[in-house]
């Protein structure tokens, strides 16, 4: 093995791209590699619930064969890991539940259709929170996931497989979805980089549905550069999803070059209160100085009712959520209970059974929050909430382009010392929540460590200003190298 | 607020779950206090706020009824637990 085959881990994929091209390692042999290391260090993370070996190894050989004859699409032979709530034709996709661990998806989401076309090789499906409701990884039915840079703690949630996979060069990037924070709380946790665009960017027909007015596919990358390239593959007009936006997607890859002299940074003042880890704010008071060193003008601007943004989120999420799941019945796929006495039985076990203590608790609560009388002070009240929060994001975007500020108030907690209790889990994504409710794109990116642990970076943009956030995140890459440090035990 | 065992039941129930004793105990401490978190809400003044109904406020786009999918049922019922005949069974509805 020639000493670049031994790198290929540590390779973003631009530049495995860039290997490929020059015939440095075949799709085959970089494909095999990181099997390998996924069979070697997986188990220490449990960031896999189903590897597809078999699959991956026929598509790199395929990708093979058309770089010989010349073809083959902007991602050929470049491997990826999809999180387990993208159904994916002919393998298990679980959603993380015991509800679904039977379930073999019959067609491919729209995300895996491309990023196959495109020629990308899927190493496996990655672990994450039951039907994506968490923020640490523990209410998977496959167990929890182990941050890399400390075993003994979460990598966030609910991507939190894809985030740990990524961060331990067992993929060079992976899918991700985003409901309140699914992807960028986990990539802050796990030093990685992580975007979700406006929602509607990216179809998200195939995705298994939680909150269908907050959920959005998304990248967990190393690079902003290789998000960039994944996003440019992944969003676009899809008729099968109602709600995608018919709208060109620019090239995010070529709007790297620009730089980002005059950009407006905004700097809510909101976000450095008494509920962020100190430490963690200087980390992030130090990446705004180098975004200004790079040409950026500093604005502090007003978020009046970013409080609220949890309490309204923990209404309208949980009530889309309970309308969603009412899907699973028991009857035409995933769990069923069995010596059923009558359908109400069969109904009730089956939900039972299937559903883990976290996802009952989100039902109940939006069956709840709709339910004949409590309509009107809850839902439509939040929704009234929702619009008043959107509306304060759309006032900073007059005045600057980008807002940034903490990902997460404080850097990966110890598993365990969360789950207990609910409402702490949930404030745990105090930063990242407006920008679903307002359906606008935010990213985060590695600005440093605490105590040994990831800090990240929130950027948030106007509605389809992803631009905006990849030439930032990209520059600060350029002059810093946080994105670069891997965890010792997965060198 | 606090939620009694009731309540927790009724909603259980219009939830189709069904719940285990140590469940029950424990939802109604835990949605209890989910309760009691959201109500912040109603200190937020919306006299006059249009409800959001679409992220991007705009309206969900129409198609022509047209049919577009193929039957693959048979693809499909392979997932399903008990079928018959190209039909889903469940317990007897009708004595």
């Amino acid at each position: 093995m020639s000493a670049t085959q031994l790198e290929m881990h540590a390779q973003s994929m631009s530049e495995l791209a860039a290997g490929l091209a020059r015939g440095d390692f075949t799709s085959v042999e970089l494909t095999q590699s990181l099997l390998d290391r996924i069979a070697q260090l997986d188990e220490k993370l449990n960031a896999f619930i189903t590897v597809t070996a078999e699959p991956a190894l026929a598509a790199a050989a395929r990708a093979d064969k058309a770089r010989a004859a010349g073809d083959g699409g902007v991602l050929n032979g470049l491997p990826i890991i999809h999180k387990d709530i993208f159904c994916t034709r002919g393998v298990k996709t679980t959603c993380g539940s015991k509800m679904l661990n039977n379930f073999i998806a019959p067609y491919d989401a729209t995300v895996v259709e491309k990023l196959a076309d495109a020629g990308a090789v899927v190493l496996g499906k990655s672990n994450m929170d039951e039907f994506a409701m968490g923020s640490s990884n523990e209410t998977s039915f496959f167990g929890p996931v182990s941050n890399p840079w400390d075993l003994a703690r979460s990598p966030g949630g609910s991507s939190g497989g894809s985030a740990a996979a990524v961060a331990a060069r067992l993929a060079p990037a992976a899918t991700g979805t985003d409901t309140g924070g699914s992807i960028r709380q986990p990539a802050a946790m796990t030093g990685t980089v992580g975007i979700k665009p406006t929602y509607g960017r990216i179809s998200r027909y195939g995705m298994i549905a939680f909150a269908s007015s907050l959920d959005q596919a998304g990248v967990i990358s190393r690079t902003a550069e290789d998000a960039a390239r994944l996003l440019g593959v992944m969003a676009g007009f899809d008729e099968r999803d109602s709600t995608s936006i018919d709208r060109p997607v620019p090239d995010y890859l070529g709007g790297l070059k620009e730089s980002i002299k005059g950009l407006r940074v905004g700097i809510v003042r909101q976000h450095f209160d008494e509920g962020l880890d100190k430490a963690c704010g200087d980390r992030v008071k130090e990446a705004i100085a180098v975004l200004e060193s790079l040409g950026a003008t500093t604005v502090e601007v007003d978020l009046p009712n970013l409080d609220l943004s949890v309490p309204t989120y923990y209404v309208v999420a949980p009530a889309e959520c309970s309308s969603n799941l009412s899907r699973f019945d028991g009857v035409r796929f995933g769990h069923r209970a069995e010596n059923a006495e009558d359908l109400l039985d069969l109904y009730c076990r089956s939900r039972g059974e299937g559903f883990g203590d976290e996802v009952k608790r989100r039902i109940m609560t939006g069956t709840y929050v709709l339910s004949a009388g409590y309509y009107d002070a809850y839902y439509l009240k939040a929704q009234q909430v929702r619009h008043l929060i959107a509306d304060d994001f759309k006032q900073a975007f007059a005045a600057v382009d980008v807002i940034v500020g903490p990902t997460a108030p404080s850097p990966a907690f110890k598993l365990g010392d969360k789950i207990d209790d609910p409402i702490t889990m949930y404030l745990n994504d105090i930063y990242t929540i407006g920008a679903n409710l307002a359906g606008l794109p935010a990213m985060s990116i590695p600005c440093g460590f605490v105590d040994e642990l990831p800090v990240g970076l929130h950027m948030v943009g106007a509605h389809f200003a992803e631009e905006n956030l990849l030439r930032c995140a990209h520059k600060y890459q350029q002059a810093t190298d946080w994105h670069t440090a891997c965890p010792a035990d997965f060198l | 607020m606090s939620l009694s065992k009731d309540q927790v039941q009724h909603i259980a129930m219009l939830a189709r779950l069904k719940l285990s004793e140590d469940e029950y105990a424990e939802s109604v401490e835990k949605l209890s206090r989910i309760v009691d978190f959201v109500d912040q809400l109603s200190r937020a003044d919306t006299v006059g706020v249009i409800p959001m109904a679409h992220p991007l406020d705009t309206a969900q786009r129409l198609r022509p009824d047209v049919v577009v999918e193929t039957d693959e049922r048979d693809r499909y019922q392979e997932n399903a637990a008990a079928v018959s005949d190209g039909l889903y069974l469940v317990p007897k509805v009708i004595e």
